[in-house]
């Protein structure tokens, strides 16, 4: 169940990240999941604690206790700055100390409509166009799929290490590490 | 008047902890306070390092963990006062906001100075508009901290390798770690060409060290805290002061101001995590906050001086870029191995260079051998569609890309400074700082002559292709690279702004880091800096903490 976005929006910004990152011959944003990790940076609140830092020191991949899954509790100003950030200000007096931010989920409603109700029904050609004419949001949308595509999996996308497993990466390696000879040879 | 603590330590980091590791072996109690969290070491029982860092791309990297958070703790940035009162509020220069400071991000890598730079005035001449000064002290009288300062943190290294490095009276307390592959191409290709590359002094652990493991190259190094602790990050010498149990470490203490009385520095007011505001006395006070916010607090405290917040240096980075067609694996070790020092002696070439530019000299500085990046990182350079998964897949960037960075001397300028913003203010309250920041002539003089020099070095080491970018940026200096202007330097290097000297006039600091104005006040960290010198600050203010707390205790 997506925790921020409805359904329509949901297939929306799949579709649109598809764009951005699509299937080829290895997997793309699609597979992965970096739809999920957009609606959990959108809706981070709606865990507790919230989606905004995962644990450590390890993920488990490879070896020690698995812990990235539990998110840090944040500082009563932490949660303050992710929520004006993710939220908006919205009037708040707190939130508008250097005046008032459009939060991150306001950006994402304004860009789905202006995407169009019809973004998964028309032609690839006619959805790059669209993406092209709001530059600023796709600019906002790339660089979170980026991250959901090749950031650890805990906070969602990344799904089964799609993202690092077609570019050879192999992503968090403590407490293993690298043996010395991989660090210096070829 | 009350008196819980001999003294009161404002800082965390490199500067903040190594005071703490004198003054409580010499007897002293002392309060450390620190703005950030504490992820480092637990502190009912000191013994037992925390185990919060990770190899996390998008916690440390897009996430503001180790703080400061830019919305909450801004600065602000213009070139000059002709601009009006700021023209970028955000993150500039930022250093972590974490219980081990700018200790727990930064890589470790940790050169001496050179003798010369400890009198550059003398050494080299003035320099029209900057404020070119000698150091109150020299390398003799540093050279027996900086070896205890290498002992102390841990430092990895090999005596001898560097034609151009300082005399030194012991040998590195460990050997080098295992170079980068990366490093060793760029570094043969470098001795090919007549330069001199060694291994980096590197305070990472090459051997269990200190209680602490050997590194296992997970190459998650330059922005991130290590996750076993075998990096040389403050852990070392705080754990030692908190053991004497003469120490207290507040995290999440915000000192708002130094309070003053007659002279004398007799305690601060900070403010806790809930806001509320309070006052703690001691007989003396140790400001080691870094060079952006400890002139920020001097003068948040009414205390004046001319030349607090003056002379503000970074290093002004010449990083040049080459492809090599075969794949580095950058991503594996610790992010830099290999410095080369040919550029920081001024040689002929050099002079003939600053004579057609009509200066009297020119320095370059130290040029790190390097190789990282992080896939998210990548990912964002890369445009998206189909190209986007062919450039992953080819990885010019994580896979093939070799750097060599410049760390350029930048000289002192007195126009360059950190003073109080006038409008925009921080979470608590206070007026944040503001930098007023560019580089000098020689800077851009020096950048211009070494680049095609570290251009040849990568065309040697078989680059496809070359490119230099510096930082700050030339051209459009408002253009937005990651929501950050060019004009803002992205060296993490900040120094010089409350420097030392034998002249109440001319410098806010004596030699041992005394504000001359209240002797009882002493600054432990880069502010202290009168030049900048071609190298990374952190081994020379530790050296200098070690110097002016020992002096102070006995």
């Amino acid at each position: 169940m997506p925790r921020f976005f409805d359904d329509q929006q949901y297939a929306i910004i799949q579709a649109a990240c598809a764009r951005l990152i699509p299937t080829d011959d290895d997997p793309g944003a699609t597979e992965a999941g970096v739809v999920d990790y957009i609606d959990g940076l959108l809706g981070a609140f709606a865990s507790d604690p919230p989606l905004i830092w995962a644990g450590g020191p390890f993920s488990g991949r490879f070896g020690g206790e698995p812990r990235f899954s539990n998110f840090h509790r944040l500082s009563r100003h932490d949660e303050l700055a992710w929520r004006t950030r993710i939220e908006g200000s919205r009037g708040i007096e707190e939130r508008e100390r250097l005046g008032p931010v459009i939060g991150w989920q306001e950006h994402y409603r304004a860009g789905i409509l202006a995407l169009g109700a019809d973004f998964c029904d028309v032609s690839p050609e006619e959805q790059d166009r669209r993406l092209r004419a709001n530059e600023s949001f796709v600019d906002l949308l790339y660089e979170h799929a980026c991250e959901g595509m090749y950031g650890a999996p805990e906070y969602l996308g990344n799904r089964d290490h799609l993202g690092w497993r077609y570019i050879g990466f192999p992503g968090d390696v403590q407490p293993r590490g690298y043996p010395d000879d991989e660090v210096s040879e070829p | 008047m009350s008196r819980d603590f001999d003294a009161i330590i404002i800082g965390s980091g490199p500067g903040g902890s190594t005071a703490a590791d004198v003054l409580t072996a010499a007897g002293w109690s002392v309060l450390v306070f620190e703005r950030g969290k504490n992820y480092l070491i637990n502190l009912e029982r000191p013994s037992e390092l925390l185990a919060e860092f990770s190899n996390d791309e998008i916690k440390y990297l897009s996430r503001h963990f180790l703080g400061p958070d830019p919305w909450l703790e801004p600065r602000t940035f213009r070139v000059s006062p002709a601009e009006g009162e700021h023209r970028f509020i955000g993150d500039v220069n930022n250093l972590p906001a974490t219980v081990g400071g700018g200790g727990v991000h930064a890589d470790g890598k940790v050169p001496r100075f050179r003798e010369e730079d400890f009198s550059l005035l003398s050494h080299l001449g003035p320099l029209e508009g900057a404020s070119v000064a000698d150091w109150p002290i020299s390398y003799d009288d540093l050279e027996p901290f900086y070896t205890e300062a290498e002992r102390l943190i841990g430092v990895a290294g090999e005596a001898g390798a560097n034609p151009f490095a300082p005399w030194r009276s012991d040998p590195y307390p460990m050997p080098p770690g295992p170079p980068m592959y990366s490093a060793l191409v760029t570094a043969s290709a470098a001795s090919r060409l007549g330069y001199h590359p060694y291994p980096a002094p590197t305070a990472v652990n090459s051997v269990p060290y200190d209680d602490r493991p050997a590194c296992n190259n997970c190459g998650f190094c330059a922005s991130f805290g290590c996750p076993i602790h075998a990096k040389g990050d403050p852990v070392a010498s705080l754990r030692r002061a908190l053991l004497t149990g003469r120490a207290e470490l507040r995290p999440e203490a915000t000192v708002s101001k130094i309070l003053v009385r007659n002279g004398q520095a007799t305690g601060v007011e900070w403010i806790d995590g809930e806001g509320n505001h309070r006052v703690e006395n001691a007989d003396h006070v140790v400001l080691a906050a870094g060079a952006t916010e400890t002139p920020r607090l001097l003068l948040l405290s009414g205390i004046e001086h001319p030349e607090i917040g003056r002379n503000l240096m970074f290093h002004f980075q010449t990083l040049t870029f080459g492809q090599l067609p075969q794949r580095v694996h950058g991503y594996k070790g610790r992010a830099v191995t290999h410095l080369h020092d040919d550029f920081i002696p001024v040689d002929a070439e050099a002079r003939e260079a600053a004579r057609a530019a009509g200066l009297p000299w020119l320095r370059g500085g130290m040029v790190e051998h390097g190789a990282a990046a992080y896939p998210v990182t990548e990912a964002k350079y890369y445009p998206w569609g189909p190209r986007h998964k062919d450039l992953m897949r080819a990885s010019p960037m994580r896979e093939h890309l070799v750097v060599l960075t410049m760390q350029g001397e930048d000289v002192p300028q007195r126009t360059n400074q950190i003073d109080l913003d006038p409008k925009i203010r921080d979470i608590h309250g206070l007026p944040v700082a503001r930098i007023t920041y560019q580089p000098h002539r020689h800077e851009v003089v020096a950048s211009a002559h070494y680049a095609p020099k570290l251009e040849a070095i990568l065309k040697e080491a078989g680059a496809l292709r070359t490119g230099t970018i510096t930082s700050p940026g030339f051209g459009a200096p408002f253009a937005r690279h990651r929501g950050i202007p060019a004009a803002v330097p992205t060296s993490r290097h900040v120094m010089g702004t409350a420097r030392m000297g034998c002249d109440p006039k001319t410098s806010v600091c004596d030699a041992w880091g005394r504000l001359h104005a209240i002797p009882n006040l002493i600054i432990c960290d880069s502010s202290l800096f009168p030049t900048a010198s071609g190298y990374g600050p952190t081994l020379t203010l530790v050296a200098l903490a070690i110097r002016a707390t020992r002096a102070l205790a006995s």
